[in-house]
């Protein structure tokens, strides 16, 4: 890998439906803002920018990197920007780190944001094209369909996703910046909540949100300078494979497989359920929880909703707490998801994150994914240096 | 801050309208040709004879051109689905409707298109269908000329004819 890199300050915003009282400018500099804090840094300090969003036709603002530069500090720095669908908060953190493992540079602020509320996402998802159907059906129209897939394939029984649903809301209740606190989650609320995409339910579904993420990479030997503990960076993979070609598994993409395995590899990870202490996954629907359990090598194939009926995954209780935080089911700035989850990752391994804090984190995963199932990203992090 | 809401930032609406032209390429003008006819034209790879449909021109799993031309007919099977529920701007259909991932037969990708004439909670995965046209001098370059498709009467597909489709 290079240079060993580390982060060393993390920031994000309160995330809401709707933030008025902030531009998309003055949102992600809430969340730079804060990162730079925690890492006891000022805007001097830093080398270089990364930031990624979701496709720019969401909000209609092309190439928005250009007009953040100044609210980021990046006038006359190195900015790059980075695009890979619903996974790029993680792609974006991973290219922030290359530009420290290399060598490169010594510290990069890396930046994902999505303001929802001043985009249609629905409708930049349902683009009709004269080569396919004008079914308009978004993201879930897409997605219920695998999941119908996976359901059938593993026979797994209809209220895995509403355990999921309930439990990742349950665990946002203990997250200050969750977008969804709903007190009076319940299987029942969320059993007789309407079904959007049929097998989906509109409880089982992710909100749409307002929010960014920000975290400050290091090398070694910034990270020694840094108030707080590092959380090293033990191994970072990305894959992608094409949206549609013949044999393809969409309920179980190679991608993903292969990106997880690579990841593991590097950090010498074998068995991950075992070794693995916490793990954010990029869960929008909550049947994907028990899908990317499989794909991540943390159940058999057909056997991941096992873990989940068994409570393996919850924060209380749980032996391989997934999405303490809340996840994406309780937070949604979409390019923001992604580095949320290896944000959260790296707040667990420095023991700070709180309420939702799992005890004696030593390693822990995060991941991300977009596009239709074909982008993956993935790191692991470590209380110790690789 | 001193505990008082910043005034919220002023956000304006300016709605913009953007005309593009679409160059389909060889295999999709091909394609977009055959469905102005009423027909559904794929293409076969060379190499593993799989049946791209639309075909894209080459095989994404080789990298070759796929250039052998093949006419597939009006039928299908229903592979998976989802009961769409979701009213939002632009919608063109009464919900609920069904956007299945329909196997022409012959083909081996599925791709996405809308369920009629079937109540939403008799759909199946497996379900035979077939293609229902718009009227001749309606027909266009477009999957538009498909109205919907819906079920053909013949018994569901076993579940291992289409599994490796999912
Ligand atoms: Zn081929």
């Amino acid at each position: 890998m290079g240079e060993r890199c580390a982060v060393i300050g993390v920031g994000q915003t309160k995330h809401a439906a709707k933030r008025e009282d902030v531009s998309i400018a003055g949102l992600v500099r809430e969340a730079a803002e804060r990162a730079l804090e925690d890492a006891e840094l000022s805007w001097a300090d830093i080398d270089a920018v990364v930031i990624g969003k979701a496709p720019d036709m969401f909000e209609g603002v092309m190439m928005p990197e250009l007009y953040l530069a100044p609210a980021l500090g990046a006038v006359g720095k190195p900015m790059v920007r980075v695009h890979t669908a619903g996974s790029v908060g993680g792609s974006t953190a991973i290219v922030a780190a290359h530009l420290v493992t290399s060598g490169l540079h010594r510290r990069v602020l890396t930046v994902a944001f999505e303001k929802q509320s001043d985009s249609d996402a629905m409708w930049a998802l349902s683009v009709p094209q004269p080569f396919s159907a004008p079914l308009l059906a978004g993201a879930g129209g897409y997605f219920a369909p695998i999941i119908r897939a996976y359901m059938r394939r593993s026979g797994a029984p209809d209220h895995i996703g509403i355990l999921v649903a309930v439990k990742d809301r349950k665990q946002a209740l203990k997250n200050p910046y969750a977008h969804l606190h709903m007190e009076d989650i319940s299987f029942e609320t969320v059993r007789d909540s309407i079904m959007l995409w049929d097998p989906i339910r509109y409880l089982e579904t992710c909100p749409s949100s307002d929010g960014a993420a920000a975290m400050v990479l290091a090398d070694e030997t910034a990270a020694a300078a840094s108030p707080r503990p590092p959380a090293w960076v033990h191994g970072m993979a990305m894959r992608s494979e094409p949206t549609m070609f013949a044999g393809r598994d969409q309920v179980n993409p190679k991608a993903g497989r292969d990106c997880a395995a690579d990841v593991y590899a590097q950090a010498g990870i074998t068995d991950p359920r075992g070794e693995i202490d916490v793990a954010e996954v990029y869960v929008p629907f909550s049947w994907y929880e028990p899908m990317w359990l499989e794909n991540l090598g943390f159940a058999p194939e057909g056997e991941g909703w096992k873990l989940t009926d068994s409570g393996a995954t919850a924060l209380d209780g749980g032996d391989i707490p997934w999405n303490c935080s809340g996840g994406v089911l309780s937070s949604n700035p979409i390019g923001a998801s992604g580095m949320l989850r290896f944000l959260e990752v790296a707040m667990q391994v420095r023991g700070q994150a709180g309420e939702h804090q799992v005890d004696g984190v030593r390693r822990a995963l995060g991941h991300a994914y977009g596009g239709g199932s074909q982008f993956f990203s993935m790191w692991v992090l470590g209380d110790d240096k690789p | 801050m001193s505990g008082q809401a910043p005034e919220p930032v002023a956000v304006l609406e300016t709605p913009i309208h953007v005309d593009y032209s679409f160059t389909a390429g060889l295999a999709q003008s091909r394609f977009l040709k055959g469905l102005a006819e009423g027909r559904f034209l794929g293409q076969r790879c060379p190499r593993c004879k799989k049946v791209y449909v639309p075909p894209r021109g080459s095989c994404p799993t080789d990298g070759v051109p796929t250039t052998d031309e093949v006419e597939l007919g009006n039928t299908g099977t229903v592979t998976t689905y989802c009961v769409v529920n979701v009213p939002f701007q632009g919608q063109a259909i009464e919900i609920p409707y069904i956007c299945a991932q329909i196997l022409l037969d012959g083909a081996n990708l599925a791709f996405m298109g809308l369920i009629q004439e079937v109540p939403a909670d008799q759909v199946r995965m497996g379900m035979r269908v077939e293609a229902v046209w718009v009227a001749p001098d309606e027909l266009g370059p477009t999957m538009s000329s498909v109205k919907y498709f819906r079920p053909n009467g013949e018994p569901d597909a076993d579940y291992e004819t289409f599994a490796e489709y999912l």
